[in-house]
């Protein structure tokens, strides 16, 4: 199965899951997820993975469901969106809290309301503190890659966190790209057979979610954020064990042409290829720009950030997501933070566009940059630029 | 929460507890002393017994025993002193005084 086929990510996606040999799916269907849980529940019906898929009433049920699930030690997924991702906010601090290894996908989309089926991250902006490890993919094959990896890095003993693979609803999700499946040696190879090291068995009884007074509450946050921070040594460590078997290489932090390049733009997830597009034009007029894309969300990379952005005069962050009444995108706010104390460090302009499914063209990219180094220069009245809007 | 005995709670560092927080000591809450909410405790007058068993059947917190007299009486490790013994005895052997100390 090495061979290039040319697929819709969700299938593809569910068919990594497939290849990841998970033992339960509870999931339950909202747009721009459906066919990721279309495809598991088929697979499941057909007996071509051989899993228990749990139809649940809601996705506060899918997401307890998983809990109980992953901590009996089964290898747990699940896959939301949107208005689904917020009603399984609570859960998803249990999930963390007990350090249960849940992967879950989520085709990002807006939020209500005006109702939007459509893609931007306010969905991701929402559940930011709910101590997942939070990563995102920019096309199919990462997508895909990302599955094993987040298994992987869930279940790795030193970690124990559920993890949560981003990609953008449409404009990733439902489009046909050409995939390449590692072998199925390959991946039994990579990802190990989950080890949760106390599953809940009537031979050795545990309890999890316990009652913490005040006296002991705090311990048990500072331990839990002590490991989220810890878990990206674990995670990077992961990227290269997956580059050496397979050869595609990630990082928390990446790069395109940003190396010497005076303005810098940052993005996250799928227009992060039209903007290599726009970047590549510009270069080609003689413009110093380059390209940063934040992979890693949770842990916050801070050092990759720092060193990324250091030599660069200007920063352009473009947010798809509004912290209404806030400081600008929820993006700009934390790399805003993540650069403050530092001597030296690029003048910061913070964007957002692309919310509700509005489409961020190759120009409207280079319009961004042209106005963000002209801000800069001349500073703006406003904590942040909304582009595109109609006034 | 107690991973390496004899740590009290409040002598637990965050390195002390399992992975989420997990509890992996079976009934370890028996040690959990619920006394210390009491602001009421009973006090009974046990020539009215008829042992009927009533406050032992009706306590929430199930730690009422009957002794070796065959009267029954709360275990004040745990009694919350809630009085609900003291309303529920058809006889009046339980009265709910001020708990002083």
């Amino acid at each position: 199965m090495a061979d290039r086929v040319g697929i819709e990510v969700s299938v593809a996606l569910s068919d990594a899951v497939k290849q990841a040999n998970v033992d339960v799916i509870a999931a339950y269907p909202i747009t721009p997820q459906t066919h990721i849980v279309e495809h598991l529940a088929e697979l499941v019906a057909n007996g071509e993975l051989d899993a228990a898929y749990i139809p649940v009433e809601s996705e506060h049920s899918a997401m307890s469901a998983c809990l109980g699930s992953a901590a009996t030690g089964a290898r747990t997924f699940t896959a939301t969106a949107g208005q689904g991702l917020e009603l399984m906010h609570e859960v998803l601090y249990v999930a963390s809290s007990m350090r249960l290894p849940v992967v879950m996908a989520v085709a990002n989309r807006a939020l209500s309301s005006p109702l939007s089926v459509w893609g931007d991250h306010s969905d991701v902006m929402a559940v930011r503190d709910t101590g997942w490890i939070q990563i995102f993919t920019e096309n199919g094959q990462e997508v895909v890659d990302h599955v094993f990896c987040a298994f992987r890095i869930a279940e790795d003993n030193k970690v124990l966190l559920p993890v949560m693979i981003h990609l953008d609803g449409f404009n990733l999700s439902h489009v046909i790209e050409p995939i390449t499946f590692p072998a199925q040696s390959k991946v039994d190879k990579f990802l190990p057979p989950n080890k949760y090291p106390l599953p809940l068995h009537p031979d050795k009884p545990v309890t999890m979610g316990d009652f913490a007074p005040p006296i002991i509450y705090t311990e048990a946050k500072w331990a839990q954020e002590v490991n989220l921070r810890a878990s990206k040594e674990i995670i990077i460590k992961c990227w290269q064990e997956f580059a050496n078997i397979f050869g595609r290489q990630y990082s928390p932090v990446e790069s395109y042409h940003s190396e010497k390049a005076k303005v810098l733009l940052l993005t996250m997830g799928s227009f992060s290829e039209t903007a290599m597009t726009a970047i590549d034009k510009m270069r080609g007029e003689g413009k110093d720009v380059g390209l940063v894309r934040l992979r890693l969300w949770r842990p916050f990379p801070f050092d990759e950030l720092r060193r990324a952005v250091e030599n660069a005069e200007t920063l352009i962050v473009l947010d798809r997501a509004l912290s209404f009444g806030g400081p600008g995108g929820p993006v700009c706010s934390e790399v805003k933070a993540a650069l403050y104390g530092q001597a030296k460090k690029p003048k910061v302009v913070s964007f957002v566009a692309g919310i509700g499914g509005r489409d961020i063209s190759p120009s409207d990219f280079e319009e961004i940059i042209n106005k963000g180094i002209a801000i800069s220069e001349k500073g703006s009245p406003n904590e942040f630029e909304i582009y595109g809007v109609r006034e | 929460m107690a991973k390496r005995e004899p740590k009290s709670e409040g002598e637990m560092t965050w390195r002390d507890l399992e992975i989420g927080a997990i509890v992996t000591e079976p009934g370890n809450a028996s040690r959990y002393k619920t006394g210390d909410w009491r602001s009421q405790r009973p006090t009974y007058d046990f020539k009215k017994c008829i042992k009927c068993a009533l406050c032992q059947i009706f306590c929430p917190e199930g730690c009422i025993f009957q002794n070796d007299d065959g009267n029954f009486e709360a275990d004040m490790y745990y009694c919350k002193g809630c009085g609900i013994c003291a309303r529920e005895c058809p006889t009046g052997v339980i009265t709910m005084v001020e708990e002083e100390e």
